[in-house]
């Protein structure tokens, strides 16, 4: 099979993503939106001492981070499947894993990235400064890859079915714990002084882990909602 | 003389040898709960530093080792099943995630119950704990799926994909829980025994873990059998002679 | 035997209320599981047996 064939495949499918969501910029504004609601959710609930904030900060951050990428999944595959793009993705020859690959990169292009870019401003909200600021949005940079990665095997799982989207909830957010720990471990130690290095490692292995896996997960979930 | 198991792999034929296995565990099961229980209320020595609550233990890991070992074999069920496309296998791995996910409840009960008079909370978050906690969550994704997919081979088919994703998960969870709580250095809690264990006290929790084991099989090859005969709709499998002569005499 | 007396055996040492929770909530469940697919195959096999007899009046291809 035809290399350079099945990377025009994955840039076609990327272009087509991004080009499609330029016109509809809803899509990020909305993952913008919501992550800025949540994490001001939290010191009108826990009240605004600086001291407790930036206890909680790393962890609201990343929590608030995480359920944005989980209700982005919810877009990630319905237009396509919608509009009967993703069973032609199904049937051409190139491997549908490498396709996924591409379709979660323009996903997070569009979701995680303003996420990741918008970070350092919420950061400072609750009291981060400096260098814990540089590792939190080093950790969503690694990490909202990872969810991504993840979080489209539930979308694949749930595809059609009704009721998704508390289900995609209830099957991703396990497989999150490990990048939340991670991620919002990495904060919390370079505010403590110990540096987020380990942490920042960590997420990288998961990054890499989730990149060999998950499509091949993801790609058999899309197969057998298809058929 | 040689079995033929291939001949198994038909529902046809697995039913009725479910069948006549169910009895042979269940007794063996009960019988050895009544030695595990009685070994460990009667013969283990009370424990030097937690007194008698530690007895918990008794049902607390077999229900803990019992949850995750299930989970284990449906995953394996479900690759099977994804692997070679069969029905049983199928099957098999919906009738281990009800009993598997009870016992991750119990774990989850009986290790809040223990924790409480020892370390003095509910709950504790330590990395056994939250990995059943999660193992909960998962087998409730895997049951799900299940319920809210109507066709029923894709109702198969993804929650053996997310079983086997699942599979994979467990350990990570493990593995990322334990570096969080030597991360946050204040609730370095273990829900393990500390000291070691009196040789009485090991071999009743092993006599409990293989009777939970055994009761293990049986329930699960009663439920896949009511499975078999809700999916296949074969008509009536083992009625007694009588009701056969009664259909028989309506025709 | 080590119980001096049955309300020893029960108190146990104080820790009563949490180690018979646990085994009794074990027990329960256990029995429960079993009750509730007793129900399941009874149902089951009521269905089929309804079914086998209302299906007389049509031929069986």
């Amino acid at each position: 099979m035809n290399r350079s064939s099945m990377w025009e495949a994955v840039g076609g499918i990327v272009r087509r993503d991004l080009l499609s969501a330029m016109r509809r910029r809803s899509d990020a504004a909305m993952s913008v939106f919501f992550l800025v609601i949540v994490v001001s959710l939290f010191p009108l609930g826990v009240g605004p001492e600086p001291a407790v904030l930036r206890t909680i900060g790393p962890g609201v951050l990343w929590v608030a981070a995480l359920l944005a990428c989980l209700l982005s999944l919810a877009r990630v595959f319905t237009a396509d499947y919608v509009d009967g793009t993703l069973e032609q993705m199904v049937l051409v020859p190139q491997p549908l894993a490498v396709l996924v690959v591409g379709k979660v990169f323009a996903h997070w292009v569009i979701s995680g990235l303003p996420i990741v870019l918008l970070s350092p401003l919420l950061g400072l909200q609750f009291g981060l400064s400096g260098e814990s600021l540089g590792v939190l949005v080093m950790s969503l940079l690694l990490g909202t890859p990872t969810l991504s990665m993840i979080g489209t095997i539930g979308a694949a799982l749930v595809l059609g079915v009704r009721g998704s989207g508390l289900l995609v909830a209830l099957l991703v957010l396990p497989l999150y714990v490990p990048v939340l720990i991670f991620g919002a471990g990495a904060v919390t130690s370079s505010m403590a002084g110990i540096g987020g290095e380990a942490n920042l490692s960590l997420l990288g292995a998961c990054l890499v882990l989730s990149l060999f896996l998950a499509p091949w997960a993801t790609a058999a979930a899309l197969r057998i909602a298809l058929e | 003389m040689r079995v033929n198991w291939s001949k198994y792999s038909a529902p046809m034929a697995f039913y009725p040898l479910a069948g006549r296995l169910i009895p042979w565990f269940s007794v063996v099961a009960v019988a050895l709960m009544g030695v595990g229980l009685y070994m460990g209320f009667f013969v283990a020595p009370t424990d030097f530093q937690q007194g008698e609550s530690y007895r918990i233990i008794f049902v607390h890991v077999p229900a803990a080792w019992m949850s995750m070992f299930l989970y284990v074999v449906m995953a394996v069920w479900a690759g099977i099943g994804l692997g070679l496309n069969a029905r049983l296998s199928f099957m098999m791995a919906q009738a281990i995630a009800p009993t598997g996910a009870m016992f991750t409840f119990l774990a989850l009960l009986t290790g809040a119950m223990w924790g409480k008079p020892t370390w003095g909370a509910w709950w504790v978050w330590d990395a056994r704990l939250t990995s059943e906690l999660i193992l909960l969550f998962q087998y409730a994704g895997v049951m799900l799926l299940r319920t809210s997919i109507e066709d029923l081979r894709r109702a198969d088919r993804s929650s053996a994909v997310f079983s086997l994703v699942g599979v994979v998960n467990v350990p990570i969870i493990y593995f990322s829980v334990k570096w969080w709580n030597t991360l946050h250095q204040g609730a370095s809690i273990s829900m393990t025994t500390g000291s070691k264990m009196a040789a009485t006290m090991l071999t009743a929790m092993l006599v409990m873990t293989v009777a939970f084991w055994l009761y293990s099989i049986a329930v699960i090859l009663a439920r896949v059998r009511c499975i078999m005969v809700e999916r296949e709709s074969l008509p009536v499998w083992d009625e007694k002679p009588a009701v056969i002569q009664e259909v028989v005499e309506a025709r | 035997m080590q119980w001096g007396s049955a309300s020893e055996f029960f108190a146990m040492g104080g820790y009563g209320l949490y180690v018979w929770t646990s085994f009794v909530a074990t027990a329960l469940c256990m029995v429960w599981e079993v009750l509730a697919l007793w129900r399941r195959r009874a149902s089951v096999r009521a269905e089929q047996r309804a079914a086998l007899l209302g299906d007389t009046d049509e031929t069986t291809a």
